[in-house]
């Protein structure tokens, strides 16, 4: 089976954005064409992240969701802001293949068993955003969760909180480093690594990939199964092809026929 | 026209909308009633080998298959779709349609690592040659989400196979039946290919 590379795509009020470590978030575009371009470029999946502040343009995003769905025939999950079930049905019918929830499944785990009774373990993404503390008799392992776009600190710790979301029926698991996101330095390794060898659904790891070998180390060190990328991308660094070709020539198994 | 089989196993949607896409006609039912007559049937599906079959039953959609099966009207089953055109499935140890004498079982994997679902991309490798699968190169993969896999009893059933541990069958096949493990709808340009191959197919084998 191959490794998949996976888009990240913030979007707010329907338009494409970019944030660093959490902050200074810019609109750069229009996601749908986007996801467009990355779909024939060889992307193997998309995430979007409904990032608008006001509940009240949540239908916005289920119409991106929808012009997504008709014009581009790659899997695609959507997150940010699905608090009940419904919210999740909604996103799915509109064309997505999975939903990712966050910060509602941390303050509410039965939203993870709920959304995967309703609509099986392969459509429930759990996503997690994490940051390095000092080790504490909570947090052993030092890696703490942050919910809320990475503004509370839950005192969880990431290690028991990903194995508990793959009990309540999570399918996959997108861990994003705070400390790594935005910086093009890197994956966190060690905490991919740790998550990854402490569930046995995949692992997706997210933030801090700038250059191709990031996605290598990853992906082979940090036992990773998808690895995401995002600014990378939406700045033409680098195209999906550059990020496979090097993939594939240090033999890690990519799609490379699109 | 292709007819759609809507027996609320998963969402159809992203088949109809591969479908409108291609600017291929369609449309989904959901009776035996609404079936009959049909030109072309795509017969999708995820979720529950056993429920699936109580409800084609209830809806009476397992009658005007095996009909449209037996006048050669030209069927695609598409991952569940694909497992319950066989004789019996070990999820929920039911008997299913019966179109390809063979079992569903389960993947047993030494390797611990490997996960279940076997979710993801995949290559797909055709061991016979077939109108549907016409396009298919060296290195083609598509998308997969499924835990039990088609088992046909006769080997000649077999058009492509998939490696995940063990080598199972991907693709397989009987006069005008032909149905796949994966999302043609879900697998880029490559997936698409298939399912216009599809809409043009006569329904010989």
């Amino acid at each position: 089976m191959s490794k998949r590379v996976i888009a990240c795509l913030d979007v707010r009020n329907g338009n494409l954005a970019k944030s660093v470590k959490f902050v200074d978030t810019k609109d750069i575009g229009d996601p749908v064409a986007t996801a467009r371009t990355y779909y024939e470029e060889g992307l193997d999946e998309l995430v979007f992240y409904d990032i608008t502040a006001s509940s009240d343009n949540r239908d916005i995003m289920l119409d991106v969701v929808n012009r997504v769905a008709e014009q581009v025939f790659i899997p695609f999950s959507v997150g940010g802001g699905l608090r009940t079930v419904e919210d999740c049905s909604k996103v799915l019918l509109a064309g997505a293949e999975k939903v990712n929830v966050n910060t509602a499944a941390v303050l509410n785990p039965r939203l993870i068993a709920a959304a995967s009774c309703a609509f099986g373990a392969q459509c429930v993404v759990l996503s997690m955003d994490v940051r390095a503390v000092p080790p504490t008799p909570d947090i052993r392992s030092g890696y703490e969760i942050v919910i809320r776009g990475g503004r509370t600190p839950m005192g969880l710790d990431a290690i028991e909180w990903a194995k508990r979301g793959e009990e309540l029926g999570a399918g996959e698991i997108v861990v994003n480093s705070m400390d790594a996101d935005g910086t093009k330095e890197g994956y966190e390794i060690k905490l991919t690594r740790m998550i990854a060898d402490a569930v046995s659904i995949p692992v997706i790891a997210s933030g801090g990939g700038g250059k191709p070998e990031h996605l290598y180390d990853v992906l082979t060190e940090g036992h990773a199964d998808a690895a995401l990328v995002a600014s990378i991308l939406h700045y033409d660094e680098y195209t999906i092809r550059e990020l496979k070709e090097h993939l594939h020539q240090r033999e890690v198994k990519v799609r490379m026929n699109w | 026209m292709i007819r759609i089989i809507d027996y609320k196993a998963g969402n159809l949607t992203s088949v109809k909308r591969a479908l409108d896409y291609l600017d291929i006609l369609c449309q989904i039912v959901s009776t035996g009633d609404e079936l009959r007559g049909a030109e072309r049937i795509i017969f999708p599906g995820v979720g529950h080998a056993a429920t699936a079959m109580a409800v084609l039953k209830e809806r009476e959609l397992d009658i005007a298959l095996r009909e449209a099966f037996q006048q050669g009207i030209p069927i695609l089953g598409i991952c569940l779709g694909a497992q319950i055109v066989l004789s019996h499935s070990d999820e929920g140890e039911t008997s299913c349609l019966g179109f390809i004498e063979g079992n569903c079982p389960r993947f047993e994997l030494v390797d611990k690592s490997l996960k279940i679902p076997h979710m993801g991309w995949n290559e797909v490798v055709d061991t016979q040659p077939h109108y549907i699968l016409k396009d298919l190169e060296k290195g083609d993969e598509f998308y997969f989400v499924h835990s039990y896999y088609p088992r046909p009893s006769d080997e000649s059933n077999v058009f492509a196979t998939c490696e995940y541990e063990i080598t199972f069958p991907a693709a397989i096949g009987h006069k005008n039946l032909f149905a796949v493990q994966f999302h043609p709808e879900k697998s880029g340009r490559i997936g698409l290919n298939l399912l216009r191959n599809f809409s043009q197919w006569d329904g010989a084998e």
